[in-house]
């Protein structure tokens, strides 16, 4: 069974708080996976891919991952970890889901 | 405990003021991430899934009460409260930031201690029995041999660039606490005819995608003969070793490929090349070592106030039945303290239970505790007059779960909780084990019982010694846990048999449950254990009953 094509966006870690951060449309990132810039082909994912890899001070191991998009129109994760990095760990009310 | 003389004092500040340089010159862009990465991972940064990790080296396990209370320092001032202690007696901060991490390792170095190899392709923390020195099996406390290890590994201008991490453990007794068998290089203290102490040295061993039992290449090896000998083994790993393929780098596949007798041959050969050309450890600095870990002064006052209080209390009965352990000195018990609540997540403690530990180890302790690879600590030294008191103590603190070697001291690695390599959770499937049977009533009943749990092929959790093993992987984008059964990581080290297919976390439970039942309906007497049982039955009725009685219903 051929897999699904799913949009993408790109994801990395923060240089300096490590945290999980998302590339928006205007090449700046996001801590909120919602605001992420969406790619709906190969190639435009490659070049937001791009524009994150031009980031190498700022950001650390940037990388495309699937999303879906919700019925508010915002990206949301399609694998569970990266659903996971929305969040934070499950067994402390650490990370993003106590900075919301 | 060892005490850091200038060389090594001076030594890891050195460090600590490189690292800071390094931190500086990534943030200003001089460094790229592909160059920091490798200088990181050597001072124990990793980038995980959420944030920095920090791990930090506990040499042997072994740490005091101002250690301790260090550790709770940095945990608050500088992560959220808490540590992490490891599966390799090393403990991990989740949380800390990038420019922060060389204050931490300047506070560290304030105590004695480090993050050095504790990661990247050389020899890292060296491992040994969390009861050393206080043991009733001993032959020889390992420790005193571990710290030598940790200075001649620490730095080893040709050990740093191996072709994959590489791990050593010791044990002094012949029960063996610190699965040796299940590393690079494993050594057991035995004694010769002549009833002199020396090593049995088993290589090739290491669990993860290709979990192996080590080979034992030299049945007796005398005490002065062990660094020669190291760098024996080491060189002939650094040259023959497989760098062509990351999953083939390790020496269990050297050993496997080559075969037990002709890496013997090479070991042996490159040890008398080694030999000849080898001093020696200076005799000072041996004796400085071997003194450092002299037993502490034991206090013989006989009392009745330990049976009094078992006699009194069921509570502490209970405590006393699985976290006590017989010492070598008969006035004295060793105390585990679990950092297993039903649950919680193991291996965590908060700050404040940490300084609770430290205060413990001060008052009743003769100012020692230990790590264990089962992701406890350990009281070693506590007169069994004062025993009531520290459990008292310890139930204030939310540390007197008893429960060592039952169902729910289980090993579990972080998972895709923390774990950027781990491809499932761990510790949500711990806490629902241990609160299931919790509820059951029937964990004593159960009795000895290991069970161990990994996110990920690399088998951080040890899930392939578990006497039942739990493997958390990503099938089609669904979490899924593979079981193992008959695992053992003792002197009778065993791997673990896949019992088939693997379980979606909500079917897992129910599986393990009746894994549990069918055993308690087997077993000939409550005597016989889960894996005597499992040994003599093999794995045909286990299977049935997660497989076949449920018409294969909840298999992935």
């Amino acid at each position: 069974m051929a897999r699904e094509k799913h949009p993408q966006i790109v994801t990395a870690n923060d240089l300096f708080e490590g945290d999980v951060i998302y590339l928006t449309a205007s090449g700046n990132w996001s801590r909120d996976h919602g605001d992420a810039a969406v790619a709906h082909d190969p190639e435009e994912a490659e070049r937001l891919l791009a524009i994150a890899q031009g980031q190498p001070n700022r950001i650390v191991g940037a990388y495309l991952a699937d999303a879906t998009i919700g019925a508010d129109g915002r990206p949301a994760p399609v694998h569970f970890r990266e659903a996971f990095r929305t969040r934070g760990p499950s067994n402390y009310f650490h990370g993003k889901q106590a900075e919301a | 405990m060892y005490a850091y003389d200038d060389f090594d004092a001076d030594f890891v500040r050195a460090r600590v003021a490189e690292f800071r340089e390094q931190v500086n010159r990534r943030i200003s862009g001089a460094l790229t991430e592909d160059e920091f990465k490798p200088l990181r991972l050597k001072n124990g940064l990793y980038l995980q899934l959420h944030a920095y990790m920090l791990r930090v080296a506990i040499p042997y396990g072994t740490l005091n009460s101002r250690q301790m209370r260090q550790l709770a320092m940095i945990a608050e001032r500088w992560d959220k409260g808490y540590g992490h202690f490891t599966t390799r007696q090393n403990v991990q901060f989740n949380w800390p930031k990038l420019q922060d991490v060389p204050d931490i390792l300047n506070a560290l170095a304030d105590v004695e201690m480090h993050a050095i190899q504790t990661s990247g392709n050389c020899i890292r923390n060296v491992t040994a029995d969390h009861f050393a020195g206080a043991a009733a099996d001993e032959i020889e406390d390992p420790r005193p041999t571990a710290e030598l290890i940790r200075q001649w590994s620490t730095d080893h201008p040709e050990f740093q660039y191996l072709p994959r991490k590489f791990k050593i453990a010791i044990t002094g007794a012949p029960n063996d606490r610190a699965v040796t068998k299940a590393h690079d290089i494993g050594l057991r203290m035995v004694r010769n005819a002549a009833g002199e102490p020396g090593y049995e040295v088993v290589v090739g061993g290491g669990l993860g995608r290709t979990p192996m039992i080590g080979k034992t290449v030299r049945d007796f090896l005398p005490k002065a003969d062990l660094l020669p000998y190291l760098e024996a083994i080491l060189r002939v790993y650094n040259l023959a070793g497989r760098r062509d393929n990351k999953y083939k780098a390790r020496i269990k596949i050297l050993v496997h490929e080559t075969g037990t007798e002709e890496i013997t041959a090479m070991i042996e050969q490159a040890f008398v090349e080694q030999k000849a050309l080898f001093a020696g450890p200076p005799e000072d600095l041996l004796a400085r070592i071997e003194a450092a870990f002299a037993p502490p002064d034991f206090d013989n006052t006989q009392s009745l106030a330990f049976d009094r209080a078992q006699a009194d209390d069921p509570v502490f009965r209970s405590f006393v039945e699985t976290n006590v352990t017989e010492h070598r000195n008969p006035a004295y018990g060793i105390v585990s303290v679990s950092l297993k609540p039903v649950g919680g997540t193991p291996g965590d403690a908060t700050a404040d239970q940490m300084r609770v530990l430290a205060d413990l180890a001060e008052r009743y302790g003769h100012d020692e505790l230990r790590v264990s690879h089962e992701q406890n600590i350990i009281l070693p030294h506590v007169r069994k007059p004062d025993i009531p008191a520290v459990h008292a103590e310890l139930k204030k603190a939310g540390l007197a779960t008893a429960n060592i070697g039952l169902i729910s001291d289980i090993i579990a690695c972080p998972g895709m909780d923390y774990c950027a390599l781990a491809t499932a959770r761990s510790i949500p499937i711990a806490q629902q084990i241990a609160t299931h049977f919790d509820a059951l009533k029937l964990e004593r009943d159960i009795g000895p019982m290991k069970i161990k749990i990994s996110g990920c092929i690399n088998a951080c959790g040890h899930h392939h010694v578990g006497h039942i093993g739990i493997l958390g992987l990503d099938r089609a984008g669904v979490e899924n846990y593979q079981i193992t059964l008959g695992g053992d990581g003792t002197e009778t080290a065993t791997i673990g048999k896949r019992t088939g297919p693997g379980f979606a976390a909500e079917d897992l439970i129910p599986a393990i449950e009746a894994i549990v039942e069918t055993y308690l309906d087997l077993r000939h007497t409550a005597e016989e254990t889960f894996l005597d049982a499992y040994r003599r039955l093999g794995a045909g009725p286990f299977k049935q009953a997660i497989y076949a009685e449920t018409g294969n219903a909840r298999a992935a």
